[in-house]
């Protein structure tokens, strides 16, 4: 097991820069996943850890060792590649046999080893198939198991299950967690998808533009995200996001219009800011009460739960509850906004704007009392 | 798009096969005129009935020509030429394709341009090189003056020379090096997902275990399509090895087809001169037949 240390590592193509200084810190048995959109340099940090893409500046250490002009087969990193790399001249037990045979491990030995792992991930009855005769799913098992017989101290992946379909995706999904359980090799993952990285993640790095914007735990990353663009990013439907500013008497002022929201903060007076709130952390309550009364614009029923698009002061504003509604079109509703519901953010820097700090019964006891009612 | 209609089927099907009776008709007619006497192949027209005299003109071909010589002499110069092209136009590709060193477009760009130098029109340099392989250095020395130079120093006088002619390596070393196999493997490399380099290094193979391990075997259809074009058109090679060979012990059978055909005042023999084709073409029809499975899959389909 391994810790890797990413110190102020840069990466230029030629005269553009495409990483900013990354600094990172991964613990031995620790799995992280690094999250971002596409072009935002997640993939080429996961390729610079393995060695297939050099650095510009910095350095990256695996298990105390500096790695920087290390080959990638002696980094002791091993990698699932997207669309799975397997070799397709070769049987499945060859692919998986590779590393052992490059590393000169005698036949007898190389092939109860390839039966072990094989049995580990359910591939037994197709040691003797080439790639092209296997399904989405079991390449995928033949990439891990290629990646699991080296016994690497460190393994990458670089989005794995995006060339699968949606529940084949989520089963490997849990296979993964299952196999990191077992195994407990310091893992790097990574994707686009939020959902897989919530799920597997003891820790998310949000990047965006060669740059790291958060890293946390799941929990940490949903409910206080450190910039405007994580609180955007995360969450489905995405988090509420209103431009505007504080008023004097601390409440929230959207533009021009003369709807307001009490926040409370009246220290920010005067500041622009972002209000972020998330889609199902806002509660309905009758029509004259709560913080924001808005119109209904339509509702999208999911079965499970519904999301409702409100209008208000011409900004949209999205609601998702699990009871149902009644709503009409251009009926007027009462939206309650719970305290810790809310999130600021400077509208120059996008970055968080401290909570105020307030006692933690009061926060239960105000959540409690806006309790009440949905229509 | 692809149509599918009776009519359009029986027009296509009808074109087809005229083009078949068109290509074949002329070999037809050499089958023929190979099986006449003398006196029926210089009839005008000549009869299409086939005559009696087949295996004595192949007897009477092969033995005025020395093919047994012959033939050997064009085998080795063919799987030399093909092996040879192969072998080299793979590994240039290959440091083109996988290597980032400085210069490697300029040298694409050279290999590249050599398209356009078909062995025709370098042709008497090249003899000149074959004919002395160490000219080149030879120039090179007396141009820079070190010729002089050694010479008014030590009174030696410099003259390097090595020669190819009326040899296998004169015959076979100018025309491995040419670039159509060389773009054809790049093309081929180029198909080849990264992430299969990548998985490689991943599992700890170097650049010479990943051409060995990888590369050779996916590139097979490739190879055999390769030495298939090589080996025929080597084969069929006229001018070169007439130009290099004058033993007749050297001389390939293309060229050995010349005491078989008839000359101006001579007995025009043309059956004994059309069964003498017929033995020479007969191994690239061979080596096409047999490869030819591998040959259209390695130039149409990359094989995924």
């Amino acid at each position: 097991m391994a810790e890797i240390a990413i110190r102020r590592v840069e990466k230029s193509y030629g005269k553009v820069p495409v990483m900013h200084g990354i600094d990172l810190d991964i613990a031995s048995r620790e799995f992280v996943v690094i999250l971002g959109p596409s072009g935002c340099g997640k993939s080429t940090l996961l390729r610079m850890i393995a060695g297939l893409e050099g650095i510009t500046a910095g350095e990256i250490a695996i298990d105390g060792t500096v790695v920087n002009d290390l080959e990638p087969r002696q980094r002791g990193c091993a990698m699932v590649f997207q669309n799975y790399a397997l070799y397709p001249h070769m049987s499945v037990a060859d692919n998986i046999g590779y590393a052992l045979k490059v590393a000169g491990v005698p036949k007898a030995e190389r092939r109860r080893q390839v039966e072990e792992i094989a049995r580990s991930v359910d591939l037994e009855a197709y040691l003797d198939r080439r790639p092209a005769n296997l399904s989405g799913g079991q390449r995928q098992r033949v990439a891990m198991a290629r990646a699991m017989i080296r016994k690497p101290k460190v393994f990458l992946f670089d989005e794995p299950l995006s060339n699968l379909d949606a529940i084949l995706r989520v089963q490997m999904r849990a296979e993964i967690r299952k196999l990191h359980r077992r195994l407990g090799t310091t893992s790097v993952f990574v994707t686009h998808d939020q959902a897989e990285a919530m799920t597997l993640a003891d820790r998310i790095v949000v990047m965006r533009a060669g740059k790291i914007e958060q890293v946390g735990t799941p929990a940490e990353i949903y409910g206080r995200p450190a910039t405007r663009y994580v609180a955007g990013f995360i969450g489905s439907p995405p988090m509420n996001l209103l431009d505007g500013a504080v008023d004097a008497a601390g409440a929230f002022v959207p533009g021009k219009q003369d709807a307001a929201v009490r926040i409370g903060r009246p220290e920010l007076a005067g500041r622009k800011v972002t209000l972020g709130m998330r889609a199902e952390t806002l509660r309905f309550v009758g029509s004259a009460d709560g913080e924001i009364q808005a119109t209904v614009d339509f509702v999208e029923e999911l079965g499970a739960s519904r999301i409702i698009h409100l209008d208000w002061a011409d900004r949209g504003l999205v609601v998702v509850q699990n009871e149902a509604v009644a709503f009409e079109p251009g009926e007027v509703v009462g939206v309650r906004v719970p305290p810790d519901a809310i999130h600021l953010f400077d509208a120059d820097t996008g970055l968080r704007i401290g909570d105020q700090p307030m006692p933690s019964e009061m926060r239960r006891a105000d959540v409690s009392a806006g309790e009440a009612v949905v229509p | 798009m692809i149509e599918r209609t009776p009519v359009f089927n029986i027009v296509s099907q009808v074109l087809l096969f005229l083009g078949l009776v068109l290509s074949l008709l002329p070999f037809v007619i050499v089958v023929i005129a190979a099986t006449h006497n003398l006196r029926d192949v210089n009839t005008v027209p000549m009869s299409l009935i086939p005559g009696q005299d087949f295996f004595k003109n192949l007897t009477d071909a092969w033995t005025r020509a020395n093919f047994g010589v012959k033939l050997m002499n064009s085998l080795i110069f063919a799987v030399g030429v093909a092996v040879g092209k192969v072998v080299i136009s793979a590994i240039t590709a290959y440091s083109i394709v996988y290597f980032g060193y400085r210069g490697r477009m300029l040298i694409f760009w050279l290999v590249f341009i050599t398209l356009m130098l078909p062995l025709e029109v370098r042709i008497v340099p090249t003899y000149a090189v074959a004919a002395n392989v160490l000219s080149p250095f030879q120039g090179i020395l007396d141009i820079t003056g070190i010729t002089w130079l050694v010479q008014q120093v030590s009174g030696v006088q410099i003259s390097l020379n090595f020669g190819l002619l009326d040899s296998y390596a004169g015959l076979i070393l100018p025309l491995i090096a040419t670039a159509t196999g060389t773009f054809l493997y790049r093309q081929f490399f180029l198909t080849l997902p990264d992430e299969l380099v990548e998985a490689a290094k991943m599992d700890g193979a170097g650049p010479l275990r990943f051409f060995w391990d990888m590369i050779l075997p996916l590139s097979r259809t490739n190879i055999a399509a390769l030495f298939t074009i090589m080996f025929v058109w080597a084969w069929n090679e006229y001018l070169w090895p007439l130009l290099v060979t004058t033993d007749p012990l050297k001389r390939v059978a293309v060229v050995g087809l010349l005491d078989v055909v008839p000359g101006q005042d001579s007995v025009p023999q043309w059956n004994v001169a059309m069964a003498g084709t017929l033995i020479v073409m007969l191994p690239p029809l061979i080596i096409v037949a047999f490869t030819q499975r591998l040959f259209v899959r390695g130039l149409v389909a990359t094989e995924k």
